[in-house]
């Protein structure tokens, strides 16, 4: 067991974890923090992703002690005085999602998506979503959502 | 799913991960983890303990050395992807980094450990093979036709660190993977370097181990068009077989894959 202290949506915190406790259940059970999802578990389908220190990583693929002293932003530290960041809002305008499993981790990866390439294309937000699986949507108004939060984004 | 217990430490120097190495005989390095951790979770691998590495910035590094592009064994690939000096000195090595994975995986991902787990479907050894690449650990500079001795293995010994990977600067240079539609794995994937020492093209996927051929090399030396090989085809012996593909398929995709490559390096 090791203390590990981080900073998760600008809140520091510190709890007990084991060793082998991967990022996405100390998010989840310790921290109580559950938009982040568990899907695959295999590192497949990015339902997992988070920000660790401004990068989109997939939290199953990362245990919590790596993480110590690093600065986490999860699906919840995303909207700011009950506003929804453009990217929530571009997936609710769009319809963006269809059960919602997978939307934590589609908006993260947009998130750091737009960041990385603020000017995308189609194409190029498929390719970028070749780590986040959905099975409901068939993508395409998850690329629309994108492409429409960037656009706004940049106009900003 | 949860792995087997282990003990975690964070590597503050290259010689702390020695000595930890050297402590525990069951003990893995974890880099990016990309990998590691996915055996892990499997309960695949079970190491008592792992030495983080992936804080040492003295591994992670993108500099030209002389007629060389040195890239530090800590290095993601995103960074590698990314960095002007790349593009510029060995653009076809940024846009193998650019499509290993996914975007999430490539944050985490580093060439040394790419390097080091030798998967036969990894990217990164086809250009380190085929770009004649030379592997540089905490003991000693390994040349990349000597590194890669077969599937998952090569030729580091225990408690050896890989800290740096030191590529020519081609005159020529392209990669092509045809990706498994899944997990984005080479099914075949074809590196091809028009190198200081001669013409060299290396495939990754498509067997248990990356590996050279010679034919499409001869053939390439003479003249360098994708016309120059499409005569020449590839047997499918000892190829992989599975339920993504059969060897004979591997072996038509390593001949496409190679003249796209061909077609990438004249562009």
């Amino acid at each position: 067991m090791a203390v590990v202290s981080l900073t998760v949506n600008a809140k520091p915190v510190s709890a007990q974890a084991e060793d082998r406790t991967l990022l996405v259940y100390f998010l989840r059970e310790t921290l109580g923090l559950t938009g982040t999802h568990i899907g695959c578990d295999t590192s497949q389908c990015g339902a997992c992703v988070v920000h660790v220190n401004g990068r989109a990583v997939k939290s199953c693929s990362m245990f919590a002690v790596q993480a110590d002293g690093a600065e986490i932003v999860t699906i919840e530290g995303l909207a700011k005085d009950g506003k929804l960041h453009p990217v929530q809002e571009a997936f609710r305008e769009n319809h963006g999602l269809q059960c919602g499993f997978c939307t934590p981790g589609m908006i993260m990866t947009a998130v750091d998506m737009i960041r990385r390439k603020p000017k995308l294309d189609r194409a190029t937000i498929r390719a970028e979503l070749e780590g986040n699986i959905c099975r409901c949507t068939g993508y395409h108004n998850i690329v629309s959502s994108i492409e429409d939060a960037a656009r706004k984004m940049s106009a900003a | 799913m949860i792995p087997y217990a282990f003990h975690y430490h964070r590597a503050k120097s290259l010689a702390e991960a020695e000595a930890l190495l050297a402590k525990s005989p069951e003990a893995k390095l974890l880099a990016g983890g990309q990998t590691l951790i996915a055996a892990m979770k499997m309960r695949l691998a079970q190491p008592s303990d792992l030495i983080d590495i992936s804080g040492l910035k003295e591994l992670s590094f993108i500099r030209r050395s002389g007629d060389a592009l040195v890239i530090g064994a800590g290095t993601k690939h995103q960074d590698v992807a990314t960095s002007e000096e790349v593009k510029r000195t060995i653009p076809a090595l940024a846009h193998l980094a650019e499509i290993i994975g996914d975007p999430a995986v490539r944050h985490m991902g580093t060439i040394g450990g790419s390097l080091a787990n030798n998967d036969p479907a990894a990217d990164y050894p086809a250009a380190a093979l085929a770009l004649d690449a030379t592997i540089k650990t905490t003991r000693r500079a390994i040349a990349a036709d000597d590194f890669f001795t077969g599937m998952f293995t090569t030729t580091l010994e225990d408690g050896e660190i890989v800290t740096e990977v030191s590529f020519p600067v081609p005159e020529r240079a392209g990669y092509s993977k045809f990706p498994n539609p899944a997990s984005r794995y080479a099914m075949a994937g074809v590196f091809v370097a028009k190198t200081k020492s001669g013409m060299r093209v290396a495939v990754t996927g498509a067997g248990p181990a990356v590996f050279r051929v010679p034919e499409m090399e001869t053939a390439l030396a003479k003249d360098f068009s994708s016309a120059a090989i499409t005569r020449i085809s590839i047997s499918a012996e000892g190829l992989n077989s599975d339920i993504h593909g059969s060897a004979d398929y591997r072996a038509h995709l390593v001949g496409v894959m190679a003249k796209r490559a061909v077609e990438a390096a004249l562009e």
